[in-house]
């Protein structure tokens, strides 16, 4: 029998190299994402300050006069489903995702923008409900809304609502953040547990359903990052850890900077039950969406005092000191596993999937 | 986690890793025949730890590779239909089919869903009573009762609009094939601990006795991996071939009755084409006579006319068993990488290539480093 | 093939005339199908693949396994260290 099975050759599927059509995938913050911005956008859209890629643009008006501004300018999109979720909803998260896009440049968020587009059928109760919590997140984060849009859509065309954002702030005269920034000998840092927002709307995602406690941990992250900074000005990069997680944050800084990173999986902290969820679910929490967490490249020399600094605010109570930035692998993420392997980190390659193998 | 931490334990692993080392006089190759277990290998980096006498080979032990493209065309034509909502696990979506895969056609307005369960899937169908529910039935002896069991409720509670398309494969088939091929020389074979847990492992003794090759049933963690290693070493070092079971806590000589039952009850063993390998006798399930309404290929016999369309490059097969490794292929890394896959074995999280992309890169740049030094 | 994992069994019930159960993973809990282990009981662990039971996890065995792995562990101190080709 074993004479008619072609063991010596080989068959493969046509390659799926362009696909036609925009996937869910390219939304995920991994590397179909990253093909898109690089192919279709940048070609385009290209200028010095776009090509950064950085979380918000540093804009430098009037740098010649005796008082030159610096201004962070971001935008963002939400458009997760369910629309409340444990522990929060777009309406928070849209306040505080533009918040930390302007915060990972170092600035002070001052105002931001908002365009609601309104899928017809949403009920009102729900719509106020997301809007309270919106001005509230605003008023605690000490940042106003200024101008804003309305836009209704057909039935059947909006997940009920999506929020467009933008965000403008003000970047103290001698703060240089910067994704290109890392160097060799600089720590990693990330401001306590990861995977909990994702895993947060995993457990009410139809079909995947599971009881548990964990909440999303949106949280505007401006005022750690002052902590940080007044503890010391030596910090090189910052990242808010979105989507594609922990591991799509640390690679567009590597590549950005040109160096490797590694880190000791046993040192990034990881909520019990998240584990468990992923576990269960078969995901990385590497890979998972944080909406209230951010990676930190420091110099080495003053990771102690950030770590200390953060340690005294509520939201980096669990910061830790994870790996540090290497000349090996230039690009490249490397974590030693708790066995003492290494195991390279990559960017997700599109959505996050429940697996059965 | 209770029985999962402690099975994790660095230090224990490491000291098994040691004892390895000790032991060992000769090259052996040793093929694990499980995707998960590749996965658990590779992520946590303990393939890197054996001595460099130990060739830890993968088989084709996973089922998202060796789903035929055949049926993956006959999914993505089925997915298409407006009157079917298409129902899978995760791990298919990405697989290319001839021309595309399930995600694309979910981005064209298939409704392609996503479960965890296959009576999630069952759960839809009486959601949905207008449209008829399709579930993909991938995968080994393990999910097998599973989707035996969705089957048997939709016939028990009268569940019309409700289909299968049955893509099962079952493992000591493919273990017999590798075993008597003339290119493969694999000494010791490292069984899959979840397949042994539902079949239980008394069909390995035949198999041992006939080729003299060791088998030890093994778990998912690397406490449990290194053990079964360094068991498999010590069989081949002591000239020995026996079934050993490193799994004990989960898997028994006759596996889960229960589970078997639902089995024999639901499916037939059939002839299976594994892609990349070719037709193996006997090493898949079909539906069995009263539970043949509920077959998709039958229910809409359409589909059977789909002919795939194959293009030559990949060598998942040679991959698959254990021929030749993931970087020794013209493509690997290059036309062939994660995003732009060529075969399965790139598309799977833990298909062999996919695995190998992630560690490889890794070694090339360190080996470059060392050169420019 | 095959994403299993241990769980505790926290209820038990008749669904749709199937045994199902929770889960407790520890921190998450899901329901799963317990048809396959007919004499699983509250306070037991099983391995859950795709929403079902396949097994149930025998506390003694494992208990043994790990006594016998720590003996050995003890030995093991005596042999020189693993080379994993990383910086010290």
């Amino acid at each position: 029998m074993t004479d008619q099975l072609n063991l010596s050759s080989w068959t493969c599927p046509l390659p799926l190299r362009n696909y036609p059509t925009i996937v869910m995938g390219h939304g995920s913050g991994g590397k179909l994402m990253n093909d898109l911005i690089r192919h279709m956008f940048m070609p385009l859209l290209d200028n010095d300050t776009l090509s950064q890629l950085g979380d918000s643009a540093v804009l430098d008006f009037f740098p010649d006069s005796d008082t030159p501004a610096r201004l962070a300018f971001s935008t963002d999109s939400f458009v997760v489903s369910p629309l409340i979720f444990p522990g929060g909803d777009i309406g928070e998260l849209a306040v505080n995702g533009t918040i930390n896009d302007l915060a990972m440049s170092g600035a002070q968020p001052l105002f931001l923008s908002a365009g609601f587009i309104l899928e017809e059928g949403l009920p009102m109760e729900m719509l106020g409900e997301i809007t309270t919590s919106f001005a509230a997140a605003c008023q605690a984060a000490g940042v106003q809304m200024v101008t804003g849009d309305t836009k209704v859509v057909n039935k059947g065309h909006g997940d009920g609502l999506y929020i467009n954002t933008t965000g403008i702030g003000l970047i103290p005269a001698d703060v240089a953040i910067a994704p290109k920034n890392a160097r060799v000998g600089d720590a990693i840092i990330v401001s306590g547990t990861i995977g909990d927002h994702g895993m947060a709307i995993m457990s009410v995602r139809e079909g995947l359903e599971f009881e548990t406690r964990i909440v999303s941990d949106t949280a505007p992250l401006h005022e750690l990052v002052e902590v940080m900074l007044a503890a010391s000005p030596e910090i090189h990069c910052l990242r808010d850890a979105t989507r594609g997680g922990l591991a799509a944050a640390l690679n567009e800084l590597a590549s950005a900077s040109e160096v490797g990173f590694t880190f000791e999986e046993g040192k990034v902290p990881v909520q019990p039950a998240v584990r468990a969820a992923c576990e269960m679910l078969g995901m990385d929490p590497y890979y998972v969406a944080n909406e209230g967490k951010l990676i930190a490249i420091v110099d080495g020399g003053v990771a102690e005092e950030v770590l200390a600094a953060m340690h005294s605010h509520p939201l980096g109570q669990e910061a830790a000191l994870i790996g540090q930035v290497v000349a090996d692998h230039p690009g490249m993420v490397i974590s030693k596993t708790s066995i003492g392997g290494s195991r390279v980190v990559d960017l997700p390659a599109g959505e996050l999937l429940p697996r059965i193998c | 986690m209770k029985y999962l931490d402690e099975y994790r334990d660095g230090e224990l692993t490491r000291k098994l890793l040691k004892e390895i080392e000790a032991t060992v006089t000769r090259h052996w190759k040793i093929m694990e025949v499980c995707g998960g277990q590749t996965h658990a290998i590779i992520k946590s980096g303990l393939d890197q730890l054996l001595p460099p006498k130990i060739d830890l080979v993968h088989g084709p032990g996973c089922p998202v590779c060796v789903t035929p493209l055949e049926l993956i065309d006959k999914a993505i034509a089925l997915a298409a239909r407006p009157e079917i909502i298409f129902t899978s696990y995760g791990d298919m979506l990405r697989v290319p089919g001839s021309e595309r895969d399930l995600f694309s056609v979910k981005a064209s307005g298939g409704d392609v869903r996503i479960v965890y369960s296959p009576l999630d899937a069952l759960k839809i169908a009486r959601d949905n009573p207008h449209k008829t529910v399709v579930f993909f039935g991938i995968g080994f002896e393990t999910t097998a009762p599973a989707n035996a069991m969705a089957v048997m409720q939709a016939k028990t509670q009268g569940i019309q609009n409700f289909a299968m398309l049955v893509s099962h494969v079952t493992v000591p088939p493919a273990i017999t094939a590798i075993m008597e091929s003339p290119h493969v020389k694999v000494n010791g074979f490292l069984a899959a601990g979840h397949v042994c847990t539902v079949m239980g492992y008394w069909e390995y003794y035949p198999l041992v006795e006939k080729y003299h090759v060791p088998v030890v049933v093994m778990g998912f963690e690397p406490v449990d991996i290194a053990r079964a290693l360094l068991m498999c070493v010590k069989q081949l070092e002591e000239g020995r071939a026996e079934v050993e079971n490193a799994y004990a806590r989960s898997a028994l000589k006759e596996g889960n009755q229960s589970a078997q039952n639902i089995i024999k009850q639901v499916f037939e063993p059939c002839d299976r084409a594994w892609r990349g390998i070719g037709v193996i006798p006997n090493s898949g399930y079909r539906l069995r006579g009263p539970f043949q309404g509920y077959d998709a290929e039958l229910r809409f016999p359409e589909i059977q006319t789909i002919t795939p369309q194959e293009s030559s490059v990949c060598i998942s097969g040679l991959v698959l068993q254990g021929v030749k490794k993931p970087n020794e292929c013209p493509a690997f890394g290059t036309e062939c990488t994660p995003q732009t896959p060529l075969g399965a074995t790139m598309v799977s999280s833990e298909g062999a290539c996919a695995a190998y992309y992630q560690y490889g890169r890794y070694t090339m740049s360190m080996q470059e480093r060392e050169l420019t030094k | 093939m095959c994403l299993g994992i241990p769980g505790k069994v926290i209820e038990i019930y008749q669904q749709q005339e199937m045994k199902m159960g929770k889960v407790d993973f520890g921190g998450v809990v899901k329901e799963a199908c317990l048809e396959f282990l007919p004499d699983i009981q509250i306070g037991d662990y099983t391995i859950i693949h795709v929403g079902f039971g396949i097994s149930q996890l025998d506390e003694q065995e494992a208990q043994r396994t790990m006594e016998m792995l720590r003996e050995m562990e003890m030995l093991a101190d005596e042999l020189p260290e693993l080379d994993d080709g990383l910086p010290a």
